[in-house]
């Protein structure tokens, strides 16, 4: 069934020029996994999703993955003052299936129109992006990465500064995602949310471990992804002191 | 009824005020994304940049999209080579190319020796535009206008968040450079009627007018296009009956219309705006969508 794999990276490296900020990273990603991508920040998170989307270029290793991904961005990075609504950040989404040129058609507008529905914002659709909330804003680019379509989702901490309803339904829509047979690598800093899903990669500059998350986040493993920042909470559960989210 | 026809029975004003509106439609576009681009201040650096090709494309006889170009090629060389000298920044390196070469040009279209009518580059002549300057603007306008409907999803894509754009299939470079070519071209259609000087007025000032009360970009696009029209058929009448330099006039009153649109846009954002409304009836039309509480027993 290794035919069936939509992600392979093998023994990646890579940086900004001087020394490489992240370096053998070797995973898998197989229809309907989502594997969280743990890892301090400055610990690579965003560096390897930079190499996959191919904004950067790898100093070592391979990857065998689709011509394209559906990418959330961190909903800090978007302009509040741009003059677009909830649909026309959707309809980005459409760029790259129709060539540049042309305007979008009402295929893709239904598309678009469609994935804002299944984010629970068809009623939004024409908001301005920046005057939704910060889940709802989220959500849209959630949506945008729906009309991308691909099979393999990057999530880059999708669930940061994220209310509780947009937290859930967006949630709920990986979950959907994965039962569709799509694979889905997040980048997370929620641990509990990690346990949940199939498999977890631990980056702290290099790969620390890749695995199903009830054998692989063991205490030495998270010591060594996290250093000093890991705490035991009462109830002996642990706990990642909190991290300001910004680019890795 | 007359005060307001009569102008436009002379051929010289008729001819302006097409001149006019290809600019200002294409101006008015362009600005709009000049604005969210942040690029104002590198539009009035590119037109000052360019102008001793302008000028040496007039000497020569050659059309000024060439010498335009040629302007641009050289600046962008000059600004790359005096980048190299170790002591010169940056930021101080693209200063003293621009105003170097903005002092070359005014230099040649001013000395003695160049023919007379070179110095309309630098102030423009509106009245003096001649059938075939409209119909050149003309082209260049048509020309801009398709590659700016063209380029609308990439530019709309970058200019919202560059650093993902190429995740999405754009190339923000490529997008960037487009971008400053059309600038380059407005520019190059506005030096004839506005001159070298004021045309950024026309670049900047209706879109900048625009953007205080609507906030979707084709709306935008549609009342900055409304707005020049406006202020070019204003400028002219204000040139005609005050007798004032028509570029001048046309550059003023964009201006004024700002200042005026922004004064507008305070007052009534202090008695809860435009967007300030429509935010309440947003909320109005939430509150009759959701059921009403039933009021048994009270």
């Amino acid at each position: 069934m290794r035919d069936l794999t939509l992600l392979i990276v093998d023994d990646l490296s890579a940086g900004y020029g001087g020394p490489p900020v992240i370096r053998d990273v070797t995973f898998a990603l197989e229809p309907g996994e989502r594997v969280a991508v743990l890892g301090p920040n400055g610990g690579g998170k965003s560096t390897l999703f930079r190499v996959l989307l191919g904004e950067l270029t790898a100093s070592a290793g391979t990857i065998a993955g689709p011509p394209r991904f559906a990418y959330v961005p961190q909903t800090e990075r978007s302009r509040l003052d741009y003059p677009v609504t909830a649909l026309d950040v959707a309809l980005m989404g459409t760029l790259a299936s129709r060539r540049w040129w042309l305007p979008v058609g009402r295929h893709e507008r239904h598309r678009a129109l469609a994935a804002l529905d299944r984010v629970g914002l068809h009623e939004q659709a024409d908001a301005m992006f920046g005057e939704l909330s910060g889940g709802q804003r989220q959500r849209v680019l959630a949506a945008r990465a729906l009309v991308q379509d691909a099979p393999v989702f990057l999530l880059d901490e999708p669930f940061s500064g994220v209310d509780v309803t947009s937290a859930e339904l967006l949630s709920s829509l990986l979950d959907e995602l994965a039962a569709e047979g799509r694979g889905l690598l997040i980048a997370t800093h929620d641990l509990d949310q990690a346990t949940r899903w199939d498999a977890v990669l631990c980056l702290n500059g290099r790969a620390i471990a890749f695995g199903p998350p009830q054998e692989t986040l063991t205490l030495d493993v998270l010591e060594q992804t996290y250093g000093g920042a890991i705490v035991t909470l009462p109830g002996r559960a642990l706990g990642i002191l909190p991290a300001h989210h910004h680019d890795d | 009824m007359h005060a307001l026809v009569h102008p436009f029975g002379e051929t010289f004003m008729q001819l302006a005020l097409l001149e006019l509106v290809f600019l200002g439609v294409v101006g008015a576009v362009v600005g709009c994304w000049i604005l969210y681009y942040e690029l104002a201040y590198s539009a009035e650096s590119l037109a000052h940049a360019l102008f001793p090709g302008l000028v040496g494309a007039a000497l020569l006889g050659l059309p000024l999209l060439v010498g335009g170009a040629a302007g641009v090629a050289g600046a962008a060389a000059a600004v790359a080579i005096v980048r190299r000298v170790p002591t010169i920044g940056a930021d101080t390196s693209v200063a003293v190319v621009i105003t170097s070469l903005f002092g070359l040009g005014v230099l040649l279209a001013l000395s003695s020796a160049t023919p007379p009518g070179l110095d309309a580059l630098l102030f423009g002549d509106l009245l003096g535009v001649t059938r075939n300057d409209v119909v050149a603007s003309g082209l260049l306008a048509a020309v801009v206008g398709v590659l700016l409907l063209a380029l609308y999803r990439p530019l709309l894509l970058v200019g919202f968040d560059r650093t993902t754009a190429r995740a999405f299939g754009a190339r923000p470079l490529l997008v960037d450079l487009a971008l400053l070519g059309l600038i380059a071209v407005a520019i190059v259609i506005g030096v004839r009627a506005l001159g070298n000087l004021l045309v950024l007025a026309l670049l900047v000032g209706p879109a900048a007018t625009a953007r205080l009360f609507v906030q979707r970009m084709p709306r935008m696009m549609a009342m900055a296009v409304s707005v020049a029209i406006a202020v070019s058929f204003a400028g002219l009448y204000l040139s005609y009956y005050a007798n004032v330099a028509a570029g001048a006039a046309v550059a003023a009153i964009t201006v004024g219309v700002y200042l005026l649109a922004m004064a507008v846009r305070a007052t009534t954002a202090a008695v809860g705006g435009p967007s300030g409304r429509a935010h309440l009836h947003r909320h109005r039309r939430r509150l009759r969508r959701r059921p009403r509480p039933s009021h048994e027993g009270a």
